[in-house]
């Protein structure tokens, strides 16, 4: 349920708090972990991948999980995670930014869970982080689009201007330009990570303005539904989105949680478990391209093979100096990378971007 | 397609929608129910209409279902505020809710399937005028029925008995009882009418827009739609030209953005601009007091019990 009204979110968050308190009353296993999902689990997207890591680690652990799904940021988040602190769940991950501070409040309550908050930057005694490079796999879809172009324009539908979204699109045009100088990027914003109408019309709009690569940090897979139906391509995000269009998908940035999920909960059955900050790439297996589309030149598909091997490795950083931001000031000095103090502030578009970022 | 066709093409499809759903509140609106639920309704809409294509490969049995659906779902409004005399805007919003929340719980198996997309229908002669022929008259065939559903109710209102007798209706329901007209079965029309067009509405999202089912698709639209219908003080032309003036901002702000233009607007505010420009205008072409008192149903949202 997708539910507007706040009061009804409210009514219905305490209702499943009162479900799960009925549980946890009767249930004493020491073992469970707790996970709390900011929207449906659904088919595809962010928690979809977060889901499939649950369960990945729930059979490489044995332990048992519970998930809430479609918890607002806010208020309702705290009582979700008390609960399932209160029932004894050695771990709980919350899996979106906005569970940040409820989750800090809740952790000093209970000192002997383990509490782990992807894509924030707050930790705590027993607080851990932990989100991922996403714009690794950027970089590399970027790389393709620049071989794949006709036109040298692409278009990306975004939701928010914050940082994470930023180095995506700054990787993506930098991972173009690295194959293709002439390649400029058109970047519309929806103010939304979840309007399917928008999200298409955006598209729409990108294709009518001669891109013909696109792509979309935002959460449905309307992007990639509207390339198919114009017959361009298109890259899909969080999962593998191949069956919204078959012939327009010519790869996704996807996101692998569950050796990531399965190390903390063994540590934490072991008890050795600390906080930590992971921000994990292709190194670490949190990122992943799905499988390339077959309209890629066979060429290309294993120079991206080494690619991501060197991105592995760390030999290859997708903000290699030089850096240079659309006002021309060098953001990374030839030779340099970007530091991850850097990447995390980031609030510019590189060179090849034409749109313009309100200031 | 030039830039000017695809914006105007673009802009007729994200007003279709609202046009539909605003359309069908109005009339409910005029015979005196408020029904809060169109967010509901075309939820439900959406997904009976998505089920139906992707079951029958026929849109139009979609549409057909989504018109069902909707008309369903206001069935349940109307039997508890015009039988049981609940309050109709608590009534309002918890349809909402509950069409919201059931049809992300009968669509769960559609999540992952897409449909294929209905093709446009193109007008002869008059799509070749160029171009507005291109965006007007080669167009997806249910922005032609929009069109048709507003001459329509333009002319029921306006120039029929029946139309006469809906808004007396909604005016003073004890003279309208008074004088032998039954008085909640013509609002139980008048609601079923609202739930059916915001039924056809979802189901235009789901199989003719996006074409795709995911919870939540709606995404505020019915909101959107009821308060068109205030803001245009319930005459049905300005519903139009407040669906397609919103519609046309959102459509422009996405071309601005992507255009590359040296504007200094943080895009948070292009977001919201259409709802303010819709806002703006519909205020200030409604600003005259008579035309608000004389539009406006005075028996709007309140309970009425013939026996009293």
């Amino acid at each position: 349920m997708v539910i507007k009204n706040k009061l009804a979110k409210t009514l219905v968050t305490t209702a499943l708090v009162a479900v799960a308190s009925l549980f946890s009353a009767t249930s004493m296993a020491a073992e469970n972990v707790g996970f709390v999902y900011v929207s449906p689990i659904g088919d595809a997207g962010w928690t979809y991948q977060h889901d499939l890591g649950r369960l990945q680690m729930e059979k490489a652990t044995g332990v048992t999980t519970k998930y809430v799904e479609n918890v607002p940021e806010g208020p309702d988040a705290e009582r979700v995670i008390r609960e399932m602190a209160k029932r004894g769940d050695k771990v709980i991950f919350a899996t979106s930014f906005g569970y940040m501070n409820p989750m800090l409040k809740v952790s000093k309550q209970f000192p002997n869970t383990a509490f782990v908050h992807a894509t924030g930057y707050k930790m705590g005694k027993n607080m851990g982080l932990y989100n991922a490079r996403f714009y690794e796999g950027r970089y590399l879809t970027g790389v393709i689009a620049g071989e794949m172009t006709k036109s040298n324009v692409l278009g990306y539908v975004a939701a928010f201007p914050i940082p994470e979204v930023l180095q995506g699109i700054n990787a993506f045009i930098q991972g173009a330009r690295s194959v293709n100088p002439k390649a400029e990027l058109r970047v519309i914003w929806v103010n939304s990570w979840f309007d399917p109408g928008k999200e298409r019309q955006a598209s729409l709009t990108l294709m009518s303005q001669d891109a013909d690569v696109i792509t979309h940090h935002t959460d449905s897979t309307a992007v990639v539904q509207a390339a198919e139906e114009k017959g361009k391509y298109a890259f899909g995000y969080h999962s593998d989105m191949s069956k919204y269009g078959s012939k327009a998908h010519l790869t996704a940035t996807t996101h692998h949680w569950g050796n990531y999920y399965t190390k903390v909960v063994k540590a934490a059955m072991s008890g050795n478990w600390k906080p930590e900050n992971i921000w994990g790439g292709y190194k670490e297996g949190m990122i992943a391209l799905a499988p390339l589309n077959p309209a890629i030149p066979a060429e290309l598909q294993s120079r991206i093979a080494s690619m991501e091997k060197q991105i592995a490795a760390g030999t290859l950083h997708p903000f290699k100096g030089p850096v240079v931001d659309q006002d021309g000031k060098t953001r990374v000095a030839a030779g340099q990378t970007m530091s991850d103090g850097d990447l995390s502030g980031m609030d510019y578009y590189v060179q090849g971007v034409v749109s313009k970022l309100a200031k | 397609m030039s830039i000017l066709e695809s914006i105007l093409f673009e802009t007729i499809v994200a007003g279709t929608p609202l046009i539909i759903v605003a359309l069908g509140q109005l009339i409910a609106e005029k015979a005196g129910v408020l029904n809060l639920g169109a967010e509901g309704m075309m939820a439900m809409g959406a997904i009976a209409g998505f089920a139906v294509t992707f079951h029958t490969g026929n849109p139009w049995l979609g549409v057909l279902a989504g018109m069902v659906a909707g008309a369903l779902m206001s069935f349940l409004f109307a039997f508890v505020v015009l039988t049981l005399m609940a309050n109709q805007v608590a009534s309002g919003l918890a349809l909402s809710i509950f069409g919201v929340g059931l049809s992300a719980f009968i669509g769960k198996p559609y999540e992952s399937e897409i449909l294929a997309t209905v093709p446009t229908w193109r007008i002869p002669l008059l799509a070749d005028i160029p171009i507005i022929g291109g965006p007007i008259f080669n167009q997806q065939p249910l922005i032609y029925l929009s069109w048709a559903i507003f001459g329509g109710i333009a002319w029921f209102l306006y120039k029929s008995r029946p139309g006469l007798l809906l808004r007396a209706v909604g005016e003073s329901p004890s003279s309208a009882h008074s004088i032998g007209y039954p008085v909640i079965r013509i609002r139980y029309m008048a609601t079923l009418f609202g739930g059916a067009m915001a039924g056809i509405g979802g189901s235009f999202l789901s199989v003719f827009y996006t074409p795709l089912w995911v919870e939540g698709m709606v995404a505020g639209r019915g909101w959107i739609a009821i308060a068109l219908v205030v803001f245009a003080t319930w005459r049905p032309f300005r519903v139009m030209v407040g669906a397609y003036l919103f519609g046309g901002v959102m459509v422009a702000q996405l071309f601005v953005q992507g255009s590359g233009l040296e504007i200094n607007i943080p895009s948070q505010f292009l977001s919201a601009l259409p709802y303010l420009a819709t806002i703006i205008v519909l205020v200030i072409i409604s600003r005259d007091q008579n035309t608000v008192r004389l539009n406006a149903p005075v028996s709007l949202g309140q309970p009425y019990r013939p026996d009293a």
